[in-house]
């Protein structure tokens, strides 16, 4: 018993600041942090908890960024892949916020447009940008060639094509 | 209005008014206000053309602007990889406005968001044509006096053809009676531009089916390099040739369109009957754009 707590404990300790995503659909954890920019190498202490029982959703992933609260924009990106996620910022253990996730309007510089002939795939400077114009089933258009794309491409894309 | 980068940036009073003017310009292309007047127009094709580009040198000369460009991407530092963003850098200090082809869909709206010149797209990729689309249905409306209740009826590459594009969505400023579109299965019209649409449209791939019924015959290329299958293609293009057969079957007062270049998809014979618009719709090209021209830089 003492060692299950241990575990336990050791799965979901808390973080004095930072932002807890919670509810992640199971094995897309990585995917979260990809969403958001974050590689690694900018310092964040970070807890990935990956395939964690859970009553709601039978396996999830928990994600913990230590001294970083994330903004409302990127949070409504974790929409994109990850729209069971709940996301608490907390500040001296207590939860001060919790996040009400909106798909955004508009997504920089995340997606890729598919077109090859886009000019967002061919001039560096050319950033690409999609408009959300349906949210269930997702729907998007490229601000410059209008090429539509759906939640499968959105999915492959910050997924990885072998990772759905 | 400032910059032109879909047919979408035309309001139905707009059309009108540069229908109005276009009327003007056409009776003496030279006796004109002089509105670019010390002004001077970037040309900037990054994919050659004939009928675009001196059209609109032409339509900026005769409003009294000077011409600064190139056609072909050869002659510029594009050829050595300078980039897009960059060139309108370069335009935007040279000049008053850029008009400009470039072969990458979407293209001209990147460059409105680096330039602060008004930017008019002149083709991009396979995206929109929008001032040649003001083209056609000056002539439309020229010939009928209205947009408003006719049939159209669109064939051939309705897929890459960006004439087609700006065609469908410059009519949502009027109301058409019925759209057909024929075309074969493989080049059918992009859904996302026909969701949009606010009259009816039907879908067919046989243009014998319909064409006693059109008002309005607008031809586009069928492209051989679109085709996989070199058989399906061999199939397909006779069945989308414009014959004399298939003109005769038209309704009396109804006419034929073509953006042009023409290959072979109009039988030569078509062009002596009173059907044939196309030459006379691309004589347009030069006032419509000094329409265009005097509505962006004011009257």
């Amino acid at each position: 018993m003492e060692i299950q707590n241990n575990r336990k404990e050791l799965m979901v300790s808390k973080i004095k600041n930072g932002t807890v995503i919670d509810h992640i659909p199971a094995g897309r954890a990585f995917a979260v942090l990809n969403v958001l920019g974050i590689k690694g190498h900018e310092g964040f202490r970070i807890a990935l908890v990956i395939n964690v029982d859970s009553k709601k959703m039978g396996k999830k992933d928990i994600v913990k960024i230590e001294d970083k609260e994330i903004s409302d924009t990127e949070a409504n990106l974790i929409t994109l892949i990850a729209p069971t996620a709940t996301i608490n910022i907390v500040r001296e253990y207590e939860v001060i916020k919790k996040t009400k996730l909106e798909v955004p309007k508009v997504v920089k510089g995340i997606l890729k447009c598919p077109n090859p002939y886009c000019i967002t795939s061919n001039d560096v400077e050319a950033i690409p940008t999609f408009k959300t114009l349906a949210e269930k089933p997702l729907k998007m258009r490229c601000e410059y060639c209008e090429t539509i794309i759906d939640e499968n491409e959105v999915m492959s894309q910050i997924l990885g094509a072998n990772n759905k | 209005m400032k910059h032109i980068i879909s047919a979408y940036n035309f309001s139905r009073d707009e059309l009108e008014d540069i229908f109005a003017l276009t009327d003007k310009y056409s009776k003496n292309l030279n006796d004109t206000k002089k509105i670019l007047n010390g002004k001077t127009i970037s040309v900037a094709f990054f994919e050659p053309s004939t009928r675009t580009y001196l059209s609109f040198q032409k339509a900026i000369i005769n409003l009294g602007g000077d011409v600064i460009g190139f056609s072909g991407e050869e002659s510029t530092s594009v050829a050595k990889g300078e980039n897009l963003a960059d060139t309108i850098r370069m335009l935007n200090n040279y000049s008053d406005g850029i008009v400009m082809r470039h072969k990458y869909d979407g293209a001209s709206r990147f460059a409105s968001e680096i330039s602060d010149i008004p930017v008019i797209n002149a083709g991009d990729g396979k995206h929109e044509h929008p001032t040649q689309a003001v083209i056609d249905i000056y002539t439309i409306n020229k010939h009928f006096n209205t947009i408003d209740g006719l049939v159209f009826a669109l064939l051939g590459d309705l897929k890459y053809a960006r004439t087609v594009n700006s065609l469908l969505r410059i009519l949502t400023r009027f109301r058409p009676k019925l759209v057909y579109l024929i075309s074969p299965q493989l080049l059918r019209a992009r859904k996302e531009i026909l969701d949009e649409l606010n009259y009816p449209i039907k879908e067919v791939e046989n243009p014998f089916e319909v064409i006693n019924e059109v008002d309005v015959l607008y031809v586009t290329r069928i492209q051989k390099e679109r085709f996989v299958d070199e058989m399906e293609y061999e199939k397909i293009k006779g069945s989308y040739i414009v014959s004399l057969d298939l003109a005769n079957k038209m309704k009396k007062d109804s006419i034929i369109l073509h953006p042009l270049p023409r290959v072979n998809e109009i039988e030569r014979r078509v062009d002596k009957t009173t059907k044939a618009k196309y030459f006379e719709q691309a004589s347009y090209g030069v006032p419509v754009r000094m329409s265009i021209l005097t509505k962006i830089y004011g009257e």
